[in-house]
């Protein structure tokens, strides 16, 4: 089968400069894989260690964002112990003992990891980008109280230092762990405030625990609150004094993956046009088999012959979640936002395919909903109101799906992650941190694989039902009632 | 150490929620437009070309095939004509040959009979001029034995008769 000796191992053979390895009569990527993958001739432990290395290249992005807790934590972590150092008066206005108004957010305290804690904190959304160490990308800043009117600024305003957490207020806002909050004081609103540092407490308030954030300012605790979200209080959020409409780094990471995405298309669009009449090639061939199967396998078969109308909502939604699906899953600049998994972003796609079902519905739809035909009365009083409330469900079940998958994955990811900092109980025993890196590096392997799968199927089962709705809401009637 | 916990992707933000509909009604409308239009067109154009081109050999193909049984019908045509051609050369020649023949032996006849006719013509003759010899020599024999009967009867006799042996019909 192969004319080179298949004992050599595969790095060292001959004739393989030209590319990954030498191609031999095969023209499709399956083909390619089916044929290299006997050459990879390596014993599980050679293996090992490559998975190994590479969740090392993979690693210091979260160790980074995480271990610059610890700075006893020595090592490849010793650098964030520098970082701690630079910031002495944070920590030492606080230290230990709890202030009176809780306990101080940025405090050192030795031994205490919370793998859960450090997920969701990862996987919100946030007024700047942590890019390494202590450099955080600013971000535009938009933000609206009612009665104050509106303040335009960037994060860096807030002189955030470490954890991304700022020095001074600004018209009464201030960057708590890279989020914007506000001061509940008005009167502190005037003037710009130094933040001497942050706490927080756990109180309960309705028989519910609720954490209210404090800045302190001239040794006083001034309370926080933060930005209006519209859960109705179900989420323990809530309208409060200010509004956040900022380019956030959600907002930043849609920007620069509708860019990629527009520009790719573009080229073979452009492609397309140029080579009119030749064999698609490059990037145009990467891309039109997507296109054909979002049309053949997702529109067609759901939506029938009216499908065109439909192509571009459906081809733009796939991949936009695709794209942010895949660059939330790089682990370092760029990517690491988990814009899909927050239910923001769900919400206005499953709006939108909602809206489109009801523009597409047709008579024959309203009737089956309302009134369906041909059963009996006394059930059809029992069904209506079932099929008013699937009305609502079907695109509430697609924006809590894709939220729910990718946030579900991010935080496991974090967690095995977070496996490092457990086994060396929060950086104190650099043995123990070995050990978990040992432990969470082929476990996070294994979920970022399982990821970019679930990354594929969200975004395909997203556009597979939003073209069945609006093949529901197409649908003719077929003659004869049921 | 503490993280501000606070699950906060499940809160409905108005700040995402505005960003999102506006970058994804932008990209909805710029990639339809500048994107996949010329994608989707350049793809059924193709989708129609390559049908076109598959249905053209199709045709060419039956074309190919129907011209093939036509040069085959003519090639039999050909070669009922050619052995019917061959056959009229034969039936042509040996009509020649026979009629050669004939004449031939018409004229091989014709010769023949005239040979006769002329050993006929010259036997007669033959006869005649004998005749007419034997007729002279008869009279020279009876002049010459009536010479000689006068001396001796026996002896004429002989002299006769060897007149009548030295006598050769030529």
């Amino acid at each position: 089968m192969f004319s080179h000796d298949a004992a050599q191992p595969y790095f060292f053979r001959k004739n393989n400069f030209s590319g990954f390895y030498k191609r031999e009569s095969h023209c499709t990527f399956a083909a390619d894989l089916k044929y290299a993958l006997p050459i990879v001739d390596m014993t599980a432990f050679r293996k090992y260690w490559i998975v190994l290395i590479f969740s090392a290249l993979c690693l210091p992005t979260f160790a980074q964002h995480e271990d610059h807790n610890h700075p006893q934590e020595s090592g490849a972590q010793a650098e964030t112990s520098a970082d701690a150092n630079q910031h002495p008066q944070v920590d030492a206005h606080h230290g230990e003992e709890h202030s009176p108004c809780g306990h101080p957010i940025d405090a050192e305290t030795e031994g205490v990891y919370n793998a859960g804690d450090a997920a969701i904190h990862h996987i919100a959304d946030a007024n700047s980008i942590h890019i390494f160490g202590d450099i955080f990308m600013p971000l535009p800043c938009f933000l609206y109280a009612p009665g104050f009117g509106w303040t335009i600024t960037s994060s860096s305003a807030f002189h955030p230092h470490h954890h991304g957490s700022g020095e001074v207020s600004k018209d009464g806002y201030v960057l708590v762990h890279g989020s914007v909050m506000r001061l509940k004081d008005e009167a502190l609103v005037a003037e710009e405030q130094h933040i001497e540092g942050y706490t927080h407490n756990t109180v309960s308030v309705d028989g519910k625990n609720k954490t209210i954030y404090y800045a302190m300012i001239n040794g006083s605790c001034q309370e926080l609150v933060n930005k209006s979200t519209y859960d109705g209080g179900l989420m323990g959020g809530g309208v409060t004094s200010f509004y956040d409409y900022s380019i956030t780094r959600n907002v930043f990471t849609m920007l620069l993956t509708c860019l990629i995405l527009f520009l790719a298309f573009r080229a073979a669009a452009v492609a397309a046009r140029r080579r009119e009449g030749q064999a698609p090639k490059g990037l145009q061939n990467f891309l039109e088999p997507f296109y054909t199967f979002i049309r053949d396998d997702v529109a067609i078969p759901a939506i029938g012959p009216k499908y065109e109308k439909y192509m571009p909502f459906l081809l733009s939604v796939f991949f936009f979640i695709l794209g942010l699906n895949l660059i939330g899953q790089i682990p370092f600049f760029p990517g690491s936002a988990n814009v899909t998994g927050n239910i923001s972003i769900t919400i206005v796609l499953a709006i939108m395919t909602f809206i489109l079902t009801l523009i597409s519905s047709n008579k024959h739809y309203w009737e089956h909903i309302l009134w369906m035909p041909g059963i009996p009365a006394w059930v059809k009083v029992i069904l209506t109101p079932v099929e008013i409330l699937g009305l609502f469900l079907k695109p509430f079940t697609l924006l809590l799906r894709l939220f729910a998958n990718i946030t579900a994955g991010h935080i496991v990811v974090l967690c095995f992650v977070g496996l490092i900092f457990i086994f060396g109980k929060a950086g104190t025993s650099v043995g123990g941190s070995v050990a978990g890196f040992f432990a969470a590096a082929p476990l996070t392997i294994f979920m970022m694989a399982l990821e970019l799968l679930v990354a594929f199927l969200q975004a395909f089962i997203f556009v597979m039902l939003s073209a069945t709705y609006f093949g529901m809401a197409l649908e003719e009637p077929h003659g004869e009632h049921h | 150490m503490v993280f501000i916990v606070d699950f906060s992707v499940i809160k409905p933000d108005p700040g995402l929620l505005i960003w999102t509909t506006v970058i994804f009604g932008l990209f909805w409308f710029i990639m339809s437009r500048f994107a996949f239009k010329p994608i989707a067109e350049s793809l059924k154009k193709r989708e129609i070309d390559i049908q076109s081109s598959l249905d053209e050999a199709k045709i060419a193909r039956e074309e190919m095939s129907n011209l093939k049984a036509e040069n085959e019908i003519l090639l039999a045509k050909a070669r009922e004509e050619r052995s019917a051609i061959l056959k009229e050369a034969k039936d042509a020649k040996d009509d020649i040959i026979a009629d050669a023949k004939e004449r031939a032996n018409a004229e091989y006849k014709r010769k023949v009979e005239s040979a006769i006719q002329d050993i006929e013509n010259q036997k007669q003759a033959a006869i005649i001029a004998l005749k007419n010899q034997a007729g002279q020599m008869a009279i020279e024999i009876a002049e010459k034995v009536l010479r000689k009967e006068l001396s001796n009867k026996s002896e004429q006799e002989a002299y006769a008769k060897s007149l009548a042996d030295n006598i050769t019909l030529n």
